[in-house]
C-alpha cells in the first residue's frame, strides 16, 4: 500500500509537517517494498487553494492512504473523491506513524477543518 | 471628491465618522463597502430602497466534452479546479471568476453560470443617498460587490464617502482604489496603534493622500497621536470619548442631526478634509 505524509525535510528522520496543503515535501512510502520517495509540494506558495492542488498531487501519485495531523475541507473533498483513506498522525515521528499504521493503531482523521485561507496554519 | 474612511480594526469609528461627515454636507453619497456587516443603513434608515442582486460567473463542466487534458487545472492560479478519477471538480468558493479556464479549454467543455453572492441596495435619507452592499453569509470574497457599488452608483455628487471594511485585505484595497483621499480612524490604545500602522502602510502603498481622525480621545497620553507625530501624519481632528455621543450612536441616531455641538465638530472636520483634498489636487493634479 502506498501512503503519503507531509514532512518538513527530505529525510526519514525529519518531522511530520503540521500543514497538509503548505508542507514543503511529501513522503511517499510503499509499505510492501518499503521504498520511500520525497516529492516537492508545488502548492506550497499558491495564492489560494493550496490544499486542492496538494491533494491533486497525492491522487496523481496513486496513494492509498494519507497520514496527516490535519486536513482542510477542500483537500478532503478531493481525497475522498479518489477514495484515499485519511489517518490522523499520533506524533511528529515518521517512523512511529508508519509503524502504527502497519499495526492497525492509527485512527481515521475525522475533524476536517474549514480552511485557514491565509489566516493561519 | 471620493473620500474613503478606513481603520485597522472594527469598532474604531469608521461608520461614526463617515455617516456624520456625509450628513453635514449639503448633499452627498454614502457607500457602505463593509459588505460583511454593513451597518450605515441602521443610522440612515433610507427610504425607497431599490434592491439589485449581484452574481459572479463560475465555470460549469460538460463531462461529455471534457477530455481530461487538465489545461484548466494548470491554468488556475487559485487552484479552483481538480481532475480526480476522470472527473473535473470545480470549487466554487475558491474561483475568482477570471474566466481563463473557459477561454483555454480546447474541447469547449467549460461554460459560465451565474452564482448569486449578495445584494446592493440604494435609498435616500434626507440629504444623503445611501448605497449598501451585503455579501451572503458563507461567501468568501466581497470584492465583486464592492466593484459594483463603486462603479454603478456614484452619480457625480460633490461628496462621496466610502465606509470601508476593517483591516487591510483585498476588500479594503478595492474600496480605496479610486478614492481621492483616505481618512484613517484611530483609537487611543496600543492595539489601535498596531492596526493604524497596518492601514497607514496600505494607503502609502496606494499613494493616497491621507490623514488621521483620533476617536475616543481621553485626557492623558494617546498612543495613536504619538504615532502620528512620529510618522508626521496629518491629524485631521479629534472626537472625544463622550457619553452623549455614545448614547446617540448606540441608539442608531446620527449625532450631527441631533446635536449642534457634534454638528459643529463634524462640519469643521469636513472643512479640514475638503481643504486637504483641494490642496492635494493642486499639488498633485
Amino acid at each position: 500500500m502506498k501512503i503519503a505524509i507531509p514532512v518538513d525535510d527530505k529525510s526519514m528522520e525529519t518531522s511530520v509537517c503540521q500543514s497538509f496543503g503548505r508542507t514543503p515535501y511529501y513522503l511517499i512510502y510503499d509499505t510492501e517494498s518499503q521504498v520511500s520517495i520525497f516529492l516537492d509540494n508545488s502548492a506550497v506558495a499558491s495564492q489560494g487553494g493550496a490544499g486542492i492542488k496538494a491533494a491533486q498531487t497525492i491522487v496523481d501519485n496513486q496513494v492509498h492512504a494519507l497520514i496527516t495531523p490535519r486536513c482542510g475541507e477542500n483537500a478532503a473533498k478531493v481525497l475522498m473523491a479518489a477514495d484515499i483513506m485519511l489517518y490522523k498522525t499520533i506524533n511528529t515521528s515518521i517512523k512511529d506513524n508508519i509503524a502504527a499504521l502497519n499495526n492497525g493503531k492509527l485512527s481515521l482523521l475525522e475533524d476536517i477543518h474549514p480552511g485557514f485561507h491565509g489566516h493561519g496554519g | 471628491m471620493k473620500i474613503a474612511v478606513l481603520s485597522g480594526k472594527g469598532g474604531t469609528g469608521k461608520t461614526l465618522v463617515s455617516v456624520n461627515l456625509a450628513s453635514v454636507t449639503k448633499e452627498s453619497i454614502y457607500i457602505d463597502c463593509d459588505i460583511e456587516e454593513p451597518n450605515g443603513h441602521l443610522f440612515f434608515k433610507p427610504k425607497n430602497y431599490v434592491l439589485e442582486s449581484i452574481s459572479v460567473k463560475i465555470p460549469i463542466v460538460d463531462e461529455r466534452l471534457c477530455s481530461g487534458c487538465r489545461i484548466c487545472v494548470d491554468f488556475c492560479k487559485f487552484n479552483a479546479l481538480a481532475f480526480i478519477i476522470n472527473k473535473l471538480i470545480v470549487f466554487d468558493d475558491v474561483c475568482h471568476s477570471c474566466g481563463g479556464c473557459i477561454v483555454f479549454c480546447p474541447e469547449k467543455a467549460l461554460s459560465e453560470k451565474d452564482k448569486l453572492i449578495g445584494i446592493a441596495q440604494c435609498g435616500v435619507s434626507e440629504n444623503v443617498t445611501v448605497v449598501t452592499g451585503t455579501l451572503n453569509v458563507g461567501e468568501s470574497s466581497g470584492v465583486p460587490i464592492i466593484k459594483k457599488l463603486l462603479k454603478d452608483f456614484p452619480l457625480g455628487k460633490e461628496f462621496i464617502f466610502i465606509d470601508c471594511p476593517p483591516g487591510s485585505a483585498c476588500i479594503v484595497m478595492e474600496s480605496i482604489k479610486d478614492a481621492d483621499y483616505c481618512i484613517i480612524v484611530a483609537e487611543p490604545t496600543l492595539f489601535g496603534v498596531h492596526n493604524l500602522n497596518m492601514v497607514y502602510e496600505l494607503v502609502k502603498l496606494f499613494n493616497k493622500p491621507n490623514g488621521v481622525v483620533l476617536n475616543k480621545c481621553l485626557e492623558g497620553e494617546n498612543p495613536s497621536e504619538k504615532f502620528c507625530l512620529e510618522k508626521d501624519i496629518r491629524i485631521l481632528g479629534r472626537i472625544p470619548f463622550d457619553q452623549e455621543l455614545g448614547k446617540l450612536n448606540s441608539n442608531a441616531l446620527i449625532a450631527v442631526r441631533e446635536n449642534q455641538t457634534y454638528r459643529d465638530l463634524f462640519s469643521s472636520l469636513l472643512q479640514t478634509v475638503t481643504k486637504e483634498v483641494q490642496h492635494e489636487t493642486v499639488t498633485n493634479p
